[in-house]
């Protein structure tokens, strides 16, 4: 059994409020000079979820294959889930695929190439939503290009004795039991648990390993006509500070009149 | 004229909220349109009087047992049937609500016909020289705004945050009622719904709160929240916490509140610990009164609190929950 793990290089979302810019021009996010990207967490959840699968079915599960798509790639960055323990990083390396990087269907339509080209694939495992654009549909797009089944939000994932694969979804209050048919597309929420900090071993082996690299015009895909659905604009929302800071001689202080304020509006 | 296709959801029984929602927000940004709203399930027999009396032009109703509650989890059927309604109506415009349902259901239609769907859309215009939806969408966790715009000629779908748009009236309009036949376009089951398991609640639900006690990252550990329950005893409150503190196992998964995790609208929201950013306020917003106890002044909760300390939660937190006690005693 082979899982792909789907993955997107993103700005650091830790990046404080205040840093954050947009290019209004470019319709782009600018990081803080020296901020690294990183790999976007709800994907380290699928590849930490495609690694446990592999570790306890060792007998079923023998390759996870990590994809990605897109453009100015940080190799010490895309390498992470190598560093975890994934077998294999296949990029779509290309400058066109910067232009239209907003646009969900482009990297459908790359991502359902590049996996018909690297396949079969038993499971492709994808975070829950990117937290740049946070469209969560990409996988959804995935699974209908492709005639999968497509089960979101696993909270855990394990093999049943007649081939399906058994998830439980998370829900606001409690989790749902799917049972799926393979190949399927299942999205990962972090309710699954953190993923693993790479090993030292886990870090040199993946240092050695050379990604396996496409363009678009190694899978045969051109740019595409203008897309459904087109970024106009972007931009950073005003916020009015109306907050009313209580201070009192000292933090304590400021606590307990906290408490009168509120019970003088009435609020407790 | 439009033609919009709303894709209604059933609540205990009753039309959601979130579709009624959308309701008003086809009316507000598409107030000429043909609206229809659409509902699936396996027997619509106790919603039918209601959902005839929606203000809509056309209501469809769908029965299959395949449709049963919206085939949960899984929505293969209700993808199935809506695309095939699509192609019989050709809306130029699909609403969802960004629920579970929604925003399962409404990327997959809108692939299954070929386009892109809009997820979480806070607003909804039309471009009045090219006729198509703008929408807008909080983007990089909420600290930027996109609004993106459909191109092309093909059904547009939205997927709707809840809360965004008043709730149209649940009666008072005429619709043609309509059984749409969707025996053709089901298929045999990939997957299935084999057990709804419900969390363990304790204490007071967060989504009933009147008052939401939450913790943060702030806490640096999971002893902390020991307080915030000893608060939320004495002001009958529940307890919500931020992703992170979720993440790091400080507090069961159940409590966090967030985009990704429950929406709460207390009448008090008391973020001790919590940076705010914006993932977290989404589920939050909805609070009349924020109010933040936090040692950053820089915070992001202080942009939407209405009442903040800048301090160690350690002094102002006790404190605070003293001066409670000694306010309930008077």
């Amino acid at each position: 059994m082979r899982i792909a793990v789907c993955a997107k290089q993103v700005p650091d979302p830790e990046i404080p409020a205040s840093r954050f810019k947009v290019d209004e021009g470019s319709l782009r996010a600018v990081p803080p000079p020296g901020v690294s990207p990183v790999v976007n967490g709800f994907d380290l959840n699928a590849a930490e979820a495609a690694i446990r699968l592999c570790e306890s079915e060792p007998s079923a599960v023998n390759e996870v294959t990590v994809f990605s798509a897109g453009t100015d790639f940080v190799m010490e960055v895309m390498k992470k889930p190598l560093a975890m323990g994934a077998h294999r990083l296949v990029l779509v390396d290309d400058p066109a695929l910067a232009a239209i990087e907003t646009d969900t269907s482009s990297t459908v339509r790359v991502l359902a190439a590049v996996l018909h080209e690297e396949g079969p694939f038993d499971l492709i495992l994808c975070g829950r939503q990117a937290s740049d654009w946070d469209q969560a549909q990409l996988p959804m797009g995935l699974a209908e290009t492709l005639n999968l089944p497509c089960i979101t939000l696993a909270r855990d994932l394990s093999l049943t004795g007649d081939g399906s694969l058994r998830v439980h979804r998370a829900l606001p209050d409690g989790y749902q039991v799917i049972e799926t048919t393979l190949p399927a597309v299942v999205t990962v929420s972090n309710e699954y648990g953190e993923p693993r900090y790479p090993t030292l071993r886990g870090i040199m082996t993946a240092t050695r390993q050379q990604p396996i690299r496409y363009s678009l015009a190694d899978l045969g895909l051109q740019t595409q006509d203008p897309p459904p659905l087109r970024l106009k604009r972007l931009f950073i929302p005003e916020r009015s500070r109306g907050c009313e800071l209580i201070e009192g001689e000292d933090d304590a202080d400021s606590g307990r009149l906290l408490a009168i304020r509120l019970r003088e509006e009435q609020l407790i | 004229m439009s033609k919009v296709l709303i894709c209604a959801e059933i609540e205990d029984g009753r039309v959601s909220d979130a579709t009624l929602q959308l309701a008003s927000a086809a009316l507000s940004a598409m107030p000429h349109s043909h609206r229809s709203i659409a509902f699936v399930g396996d027997d619509l027999s106790e919603i039918e009087p209601a959902a005839a009396a929606l203000p809509a032009d056309t209501v469809f109703l769908i029965e299959h047992p395949a449709l049963k509650n919206g085939d949960a989890g899984v929505f293969d059927a209700p993808v199935s049937v809506l695309s095939s309604l699509c192609q019989q109506e050709d809306p130029d415009a699909v609403l969802l609500a960004r629920t579970d349902y929604g925003s399962n259901v409404g990327p997959r239609l809108a692939f299954r016909l070929g386009q892109s769907a809009a997820q979480d859309c806070i607003d909804l215009a039309v471009n009045p020289e090219s006729g198509r939806l703008a929408v807008t969408r909080p983007v990089f966790g909420g600290n930027a705004m996109a609004v993106y715009e459909f191109t092309g000629d093909g059904p547009q779908v939205a997927v709707i945050r809840p809360g965004c748009f008043d709730s149209a009236p649940l009666s008072g309009g005429f619709p043609e009622v309509i059984r749409f036949d969707p025996a053709g376009a089901i298929c045999e089951p990939r997957a299935r719904l084999m057990d709804t398991v419900a969390a363990q609640a304790e204490g007071v639900r967060l989504q009933d709160a009147d008052i939401v006690i939450s913790g943060g990252r702030g806490l640096g550990g999971p002893e902390p929240f020991s307080r915030l329950e000893e608060l939320a005893e004495l002001l009958g409150a529940a307890v919500g916490a931020s992703r992170a503190a979720c993440d790091a196992g400080w507090v069961e998964h159940e409590r966090q509140v967030g985009l990704t995790g429950k929406s709460v609208t207390p009448s008090l929201y008391l973020a001790v610990g919590i940076s705010g950013a914006s993932q977290h306020m989404a589920g939050c917003s909805g609070a009349r009164n924020i109010v933040a106890i936090n040692n950053d002044s820089e915070a992001n909760i202080f942009q939407d609190a209405r009442y903040g300390v800048v301090g160690d939660w350690r002094q102002a937190l006790p404190a605070f929950i003293a001066a409670v006690q000694d306010l309930q005693n008077d």
